[in-house]
């Protein structure tokens, strides 16, 4: 076992135990909680998968701005300081019968791919992928529309939620 | 233009006239009559023309004016219309173009244009007088114009029109076409005022009597065609054709008539019907419920005439088959017919009181005379009577329109209705309140009696009267000469009722002369009852030489063969002195002294037979109980109340029975139980029930729908990953 | 070395999760929790692919790029959404919200 192995191997394990925390954790400041923690696992792995602006875009992204706002989220919709009875809903044995199920018919149909369990090849000699990427958002001929219709979502999403929010008076 | 050009266009100004008068000058009473007298006018200056060209033709008889124009296909040949003028359409056309001129003017004055519209007066009804002022504010009651006067134009115009359409024709097809246009118009101007129920039913007992005529006739004509294959004179009376038709037994053997005998005799009864001879006589007494030009029009000059031309016409087919003189069926059935009519007739007009019934029986009886002629053979004589019948009779009519409306003003003078201005006991001393209808009147009247020598009747009369004494048909000519005994009585009663003596009423002392349009008529026609006679005067009369009979020589071309010329006798011509001057002088004699409120003077000689006389001894009445009676019955009881009611509406209220009863059936057993109940309510029922039942998978809550969709998406991708894998 | 099931497997899972915890949870909130466990797991899936099969091409990284932003929309829209009804119907949990029922 490689260092490289070793690391990914804890942190796959952090990743998934905070993400079945969050899934199951009683109270809901608890489940943002863990989800802080998840999120910052998946950035590792980012990493780990040479993708580093990544790494930061989640971090800063993710943690910073989405997982704030469900923190705020969880403070503004109490009805009282605490959360009472269980979190899950009357069918969540279904729902983890599902779960499990799917899990296994991804692997089931991912093991029987070729190249499944393919080494991690080489990065091609003298190409910088962040520097490819910021030149393709910008590029015409490339990935310039997608990333001018985010920003508009973004826009869009901005000013719905704000509009949706909006208390009339 | 050619003469047969001009033939084809005379019938056309009429019919013109009757198309823009209904169409659209029916609003202006001055507009219809100036089209229709001048459409008359124009058809009588084209009818001159070619009456003076006819004339002048040598030989008219074998070159007559023709023209034809394949019509009908019919196979292989075509059946021909078209038009022929010979000798006896030639004399026709004159005296039919100069009688309809003269009653188109007539009729101008005689429906009183100008005067004022009537105080009452109705469409339908005769005018009844209007209230005129006059500048010292008196009220007058004056005559009223008619109603309905465009109306009495166009159809006489529709009628001109089937009379020249008759006369200029060469075959017997748009002869018929004719004959019926006539009928028809003579149904509606009989029925001219036909608010009166009186002059409705005359025109339906006219139409009915003469169409049984005119079935006859029909299956003559449908007779002859099956026999010739053409209905075109010419082709008709060849030699070939006639001996065969005369010689070929007839379809009914009955009385061993020929086939030239039975069409003959099938053609003659149409005549019978058309011009009133006995015994289908009774519709032209009752005819004179129309107003007096179509009286003289339909009824003197041109329609009954028409059926005299007719048989003219036919005359060759009648007669073949005759040999050395001896009359074929055909013809001894129009002597007996004729001459039974003459008389007959003359004996109802000596009783009766109305001035246009005395007329009408002797127009009957005047008829009786030309079919009597042309039964014995008169070929020449028939013709020439025709024409000045024509003449004298229309003056007389025209004349005795004329006195009623004179009588008329009397009794708007008088104001007293209950008068009637037609019977002849009311009138009396006219001659001098009515100076020119008194001596035109006298002058029809004696060329009606056959005043010797200066009058038209004069000499067609004896012509027959000679001719059957020549050819030795007793019977006939004694029948013939007491007819006109007879008519010359009561003719001259008439004259001596209506005109000389005294008034006999107020009324009669009022009358007043007719205005110029009535007058000048009576005055042209005048002059033609005294002069044509002349253009007959045989050659031999009484002796003297005189110039040949251009009527003999002129209309006697029309035949294949020329009649022969009589040679004169004296005891004919001396039998018709007689009878005229005899005649007039005792009607003068018997009748001058009738006074006023006496009855007729004859009434207590003849006693009973007066009565038969004056009841036209009965002939409506046995009609009546014959015919009509059991006519009714059958239509009534049998056709309506049984075979309608019972019969046609039993079998369609037995469908209004049954339809019901299976829509019923259909609505209860099939369409509620099953459509209703099974297919819609059932289905219904049905979606209810799954619906009611199936609607709580809807819960509203999200994560239930995703459980269930990705439940059944993961269980067919199973299926499928494991169906499919090798 | 890493081998490229691993990551993916690794993706697997959290996607499960993430959807088990979408399906079960009673908190609107929470459930949107979940959503963002699934969309990380999706974006660690492009990375692995990018990475492993065309580390010279743009595309996985574009696509990476895509979902972060749309993710962030959504998040943002959807938590207004939960906070207007929560104003509205004074609760969060999904098994109250069930007006669109029979």
């Amino acid at each position: 076992m490689d260092p490289l192995q070793i690391i990914f191997f804890i942190f796959a394990v952090i990743t998934l135990v905070a993400a079945f925390l969050v899934v199951t954790a009683k109270s809901l400041v608890h489940s943002a909680l863990w989800l802080i923690l998840a999120l910052f696992g998946v950035a590792v792995l980012y990493v780990l998968l040479d993708a580093g602006f990544f790494a930061a875009a989640q971090v800063l992204i993710y943690i910073g701005a989405i997982a704030i706002l469900f923190i705020f989220a969880v403070m503004l919709t109490r009805k009282d300081l605490r959360d009472a009875g269980s979190q899950q809903n009357g069918t969540w044995p279904l729902a983890a019968v599902l779960a499990v199920v799917l899990f296994a018919g991804l692997f089931f149909i991912l093991s029987s791919w070729s190249s499944f369990g393919m080494p991690k090849p080489d990065m091609p000699a003298g190409a910088n992928a962040l520097s490819d990427l910021g030149l393709a958002l910008v590029s015409a001929n490339a990935y310039l529309l997608p990333f001018e219709l985010a920003s508009v979502l973004l826009v869009a999403a901005m000013i719905g939620a704000i509009y949706v929010s909006l208390i009339k008076k | 233009m050619a003469t047969e050009t001009l033939i084809w266009l005379l019938p056309l100004p009429p019919i013109l006239a009757f198309f823009l008068i209904v169409l659209f000058t029916n609003r202006s009473k001055w507009f219809s009559h100036t089209i229709a007298v001048g459409a008359a006018l124009l058809s009588w200056l084209g009818s001159m023309i070619v009456f003076i060209r006819a004339v002048q033709t040598e030989h008219l008889g074998q070159h007559p004016f023709e023209s034809s124009i394949p019509w009908l296909a019919t196979g292989d040949t075509f059946l021909k219309i078209g038009v022929l003028v010979d000798p006896l359409a030639a004399v026709t056309l004159f005296f039919v173009a100069w009688t309809v001129l003269m009653i188109f003017i007539y009729s101008v004055g005689y429906n009183n244009f100008g005067q004022p519209k009537g105080d009452h007066d109705k469409p339908g009804l005769p005018p009844h007088g209007a209230t005129a002022t006059d500048n010292q504010g008196h009220n007058h009651a004056v005559l009223s114009i008619e109603p309905m006067y465009s109306r009495f134009f166009a159809f006489i115009g529709l009628f001109a029109f089937g009379m020249y359409t008759l006369v200029v024709s060469d075959n017997l097809l748009t002869l018929f076409v004719g004959w019926e246009i006539m009928g028809l118009c003579s149904y509606l101007l009989i029925g001219f005022w036909f608010q009166k129920p009186s002059a409705r039913a005359a025109a339906i007992k006219a139409f009915i009597t003469t169409r049984v005529g005119d079935v006859f006739m029909l299956l003559g004509v449908a007779y002859l065609y099956s026999e010739t294959n053409t209905l075109s004179f010419r082709e008709i009376f060849t030699p070939e054709n006639l001996i065969r038709l005369a010689e070929k037994p007839s379809v009914l053997p009955i009385l061993g008539l020929s086939t030239a005998g039975l069409i003959g005799v099938l053609l003659f009864i149409g005549t019978i019907g058309k011009s009133a001879q006995w015994p289908l006589h009774v519709w032209l007494p009752d005819a004179m419920e129309g107003p007096t030009p179509v009286s003289a029009m339909i009824h003197a000059a041109t329609m009954v005439s028409a059926g005299v031309y007719m048989v003219i016409r036919m005359f060759p087919l009648l007669s073949a088959g005759m040999e050395n003189g001896q009359l074929t069926a055909a013809m001894q059935l129009m002597a007996v017919i004729g001459s039974f009519t003459a008389l007959f007739a003359a004996t109802i007009a000596v009783a009766q009181n109305d001035i246009k019934r005395v007329l009408a029986y002797s127009t009957i009886s005047q008829l009786g005379f030309m079919i009597a002629a042309l039964g014995i053979g008169a070929y020449v004589a028939a013709a020439f009577h025709l024409v000045t019948h024509a003449f004298f009779k229309a003056l007389l009519f025209l004349g005795s329109g004329s006195v009623i409306h004179g009588m008329e003003h009397g009794v708007l003078h008088t104001g007293n209705h209950h008068v009637d201005p037609q019977d002849m006991y009311n009138m009396g001393g006219l001659r001098k309140k009515m100076p020119v209808t008194f001596w035109t009147f006298l002058i029809g009247g004696f060329a009606l009696s056959g005043f010797p020598l200066v009058t038209a009747g004069f000499w067609s009369k004896d012509e027959i009267l000679a001719d059957a004494f020549g050819h030795h048909h007793w019977v006939v000519f004694g029948t013939l000469a007491l007819a006109a005994l007879l008519t010359a009585f009561y003719t001259m009663r008439q004259i001596t009722l209506t005109f000389l003596g005294e008034p006999r009423t107020e009324e009669a002392r009022h009358a007043h002369e007719t205005p110029w349009t009535m007058l000048l008529p009576l005055v042209v026609l005048a002059v033609f009852a005294v002069t044509f006679g002349w253009v007959g005067i045989p050659e031999d009369f009484m002796g003297l030489r005189l110039p040949p009979n251009w009527f003999h020589e002129f209309v006697g071309g029309t035949l294949l063969e020329h009649p022969e010329k009589l040679t004169f006798n004296w005891l004919p011509l001396l039998t018709s002195l007689f009878v005229a001057l005899g005649g007039l002088s005792l009607g003068w004699v018997v009748y001058i002294k009738v006074k006023a409120g006496m009855g007729d003077p004859l009434a207590k000689p003849l006693g009973r037979v007066y009565g038969w006389m004056k009841n036209k001894w009965y002939h409506d009445q046995v009609y009546d109980t014959l015919f009509i009676k059991p006519a009714y019955w059958i239509s009534e009881q049998f056709t309506y109340l049984f075979m309608d009611r019972k019969v046609i509406d039993g079998f369609l209220h037995l469908f209004a029975r049954l339809t019901p009863w299976i829509g019923k059936g259909l609505r209860e057993k099939i369409d509620l139980p099953v459509i209703n109940g099974v297919i819609g309510d059932g289905s219904a029922r049905v979606t209810q029930y799954f619906g009611r039942r199936l609607k709580f998978v809807q819960t509203g809550k999200v994560q239930q729908y995703m459980l269930a969709a990705l439940v059944f998406t993961f269980a067919t991708l199973v299926y499928f990953l494991f169906t499919l894998r090798p | 070395m890493i081998p490229l099931s691993w990551y993916l497997l690794f993706a697997a899972a959290l996607f499960c999760i993430g959807l088990f915890g979408v399906l079960s949870r009673k908190n609107a909130v929470a459930i949107l929790m979940g959503i963002e466990l699934m969309l990380n797991a999706v974006n660690v899936n492009l990375i692995a692919f990018w990475r492993y099969l065309a580390p010279a091409g743009i595309a996985g990284q574009a696509f990476a790029i895509m979902v972060f932003a749309v993710a962030a929309a959504e998040v943002a829209v959807g938590l207004a959404l939960i906070i207007s009804v929560y104003r509205r119907r004074d609760t969060v949990a999904a098994d109250e919200i069930d007006m669109l029922k029979w």
